[in-house]
């Protein structure tokens, strides 16, 4: 079985994250890691390839793009157990967005089937910690031409096989598609397990390829700011909120204290 | 003028309340058309959907029968959009896509991207008559405004992102007979089970959010009831999901709902990064902590230090109390 695990370099979110004066995110003055929603992902590639066994030969490969610090996020991912990892990495990139990032993502998947067969899973988060949108897995499914069962809370295969549970909008709902397919998981899938001191010493020594979009035949022009199907037009740091009041309860003075700031806002 | 295709948010026929929001931002982009993925025979009727839209202005509903599609995950439905925005374009042109932006519409509207080649922009909070969205990143603390420059604008839109403003459209039905590839129908849904009915208003629709957090220990009753005198919906932190105590789908932040109540009321809850990224736009906000240090406190109007588990009952026989 093949496996590939999109993973995403992103600024650490409890850091000062800020904007460019080209409104794209700073990615390189804040520090960055490994998306922790990415790590679940992770995690569940590689149970993929632990229930697969043994006997059967499971490749997991670890996928990033992004700027050249982005290769901690797929180290991350080998150190936890992924077999192999690429780092696709080109200045023409930055500023893409989701649109583009699916297109590099795809090319990049095209090419890891060329060189060592056809992904199973393309494994992925729910959502970027930075931009958050939650859709480039279904972008995805959508180049690649593959189904998607996404936001899994519990994934559960047998052969090629795949169910999973997921909290839909509306309803709990279980998801069942056949291999290959994309598979994005939440953090409700189970914990990710840290590095350990084997696992970061193996990482060393195992296949990390840095390709340029040249190596994977997609013109510069295609990807980047310019070529963005969006563009942002204005970025502004929300107002800190003005301090508000604060009482410390003593007697029941508490609940009347708050009764009385929901009646003065009308509330009640 | 130009159609503004609207995706109908329902459950069985039953239009939510983000339809509405969506018919009147449309308003403002073009004419709006609402597009009715759905079981054909609740399309029509007094209480038929049909109606409901037009009140908020669809001058055109379009209306897909489900029933080829209804088993399958978000793949048919941005297909049958496609459809439909092939045959707007023909007709008199196509302003903008405006699709509920919940976890099934989001997903429809990157298919639909990719699809018809146009920009997609997600999450919005606000899109003005020159189609800019606005949109609030960073856990809240960057708000961003943006435009699709390529194809047709598809902007997924988040709930209480407008006042519904009723005004009658037609509502001419045109029943769309739309065509689905195999490829669309490979991921299944096999087993769906309706979030149980709480009798309480829906987490991201709400105009009030009671949310309780460790510091409950697991007893959510004074959360409930101070909601339930407010008239609110209860929230989660992710530590009280994580601890079992209450279901995923009442979980508030980064990975869970992203809530924008007038009135935000966190019990017990720390107010780390994760959980402000699910509330912080709230109108205004209230914590009830133990904890005087709790970061939740730099971002409140009002805040109790103290515990929940007097504050709340007793404030919540107030409310009860005045409330008459």
């Amino acid at each position: 079985m093949n496996i590939v695990v999109c993973v995403k370099y992103v600024p650490d979110a409890t850091a000062d994250r800020q904007f460019e004066s080209d409104n794209t995110v700073d990615r390189v003055g804040v520090d960055g890691l490994l998306s922790e929603l990415d790590e679940y992902a992770v995690e569940q590639a590689l149970q993929l390839k632990e229930k697969a066994g043994e006997g059967t030969e499971t490749v997991v490969t670890a996928l990033t793009i992004g700027p050249e610090k982005a290769v901690d996020a797929v180290r991350k991912a080998l150190q936890m157990g992924a077999d192999k990892a690429v780092h696709v990495s080109d200045e023409a990139i930055a500023g893409s967005d989701y649109v583009a990032t699916s297109l590099v993502l795809a090319k990049a998947i095209e090419k890891i089937a060329a060189d060592s067969g056809s992904p199973d899973v393309v494994m992925c988060g729910m959502a970027s910690t930075d931009a958050s949108g939650g859709v480039v897995p279904a972008m995805l499914a959508e180049r690649l031409g593959l189904p998607q069962v996404t936001l899994a809370s519990v994934v559960e295969t047998q052969g090629d096989q795949v169910r999973v549970k997921r909290d839909g909008d509306t309803a709990t709902e279980v998801i069942g598609g056949t291999m290959p397919l994309v598979l994005s998981v939440t953090d409700q899938s189970g914990e990710a397990r840290y590095p350990s001191f084997k696992g970061i010493m193996a990482a060393k020594k195992k296949p990390l390829e840095t390709w340029s979009l040249g190596d994977l035949g997609v013109d510069a022009g295609q990807v980047g700011l310019a070529a963005a199907w969006t563009t942002v037009e204005d970025t502004t740091a929300r107002p800190p909120r003005t301090a508000g009041e604060i009482v410390k309860d003593e007697d029941g003075s508490g609940a009347t204290a708050l009764t009385e700031f929901l009646a003065s806002k009308k509330f009640i | 003028m130009s159609e503004v295709l609207v995706l109908i948010d329902h459950v069985d026929g039953a239009v939510r309340k983000p339809t509405y929001e969506l018919l009147t931002i449309a308003k403002r982009l073009g004419e709006p058309s609402a597009v009715f993925i759905g079981p054909a025979a609740r399309a029509g009727g007094a209480d038929g959907v049909t109606e409901k839209v037009k009140q908020y202005g669809a001058e055109k509903v379009y209306v897909v029968d489900d029933a080829q599609i209804k088993g399958y995950l978000v793949a048919p439905k941005a297909e049958v959009l496609q459809q439909i925005a092939a045959q707007a374009l023909g007709n008199g042109g196509l302003a903008a896509i405006l699709i509920p932006s919940s976890a099934e519409g989001k997903e429809i509207g990157a298919r639909l991207a990719i699809k018809i080649e146009s920009g997609l922009i997600t999450d919005a909070v606000d899109v003005t008559a020159d189609g800019v969205a606005t949109q609030s990143v960073f856990a809240g603390n960057f708000t961003l405004t943006g435009k699709v420059t390529k194809g047709t604008p598809i902007i997924t839109v988040k709930p209480n992102s407008a006042a519904p403003e009723e005004s009658a459209g037609a509502g001419a039905v045109v029943e769309f007979a739309a065509t689905i590839s195999d490829a669309a129908k490979k991921a299944q849904i096999v087993a769906s089970q309706p979030r149980q009915a709480t009798g309480r208003p829906e987490l991201t629709e709400a105009a009030i959010v009671v949310s309780g957090g460790r510091g409950t220990g697991g007893n959510f009753e004074p959360v409930e009831a101070l909601a339930d005198a407010l008239g609110a919906a209860v929230g989660a932190s992710r530590a009280a999901v994580d601890s079992g105590w209450m279901p995923h789908s009442f979980q508030v932040g980064q990975t869970g709902k992203t809530v924008s109540p007038q009135l935000y009321v966190a019990n017990g809850i720390s107010g780390a990064i994760q959980h402000r990224a699910g509330m912080q736009t709230s109108k205004t906000i209230v914590a009830v902590n133990k904890d005087e240090e709790a970061p939740i406190f730099e971002l409140v109007d009002f805040g109790v230090v103290g515990d929940l588990h007097t504050v709340l009952p007793a404030a919540t026989e107030q409310i009860v109390k005045r409330k008459g």
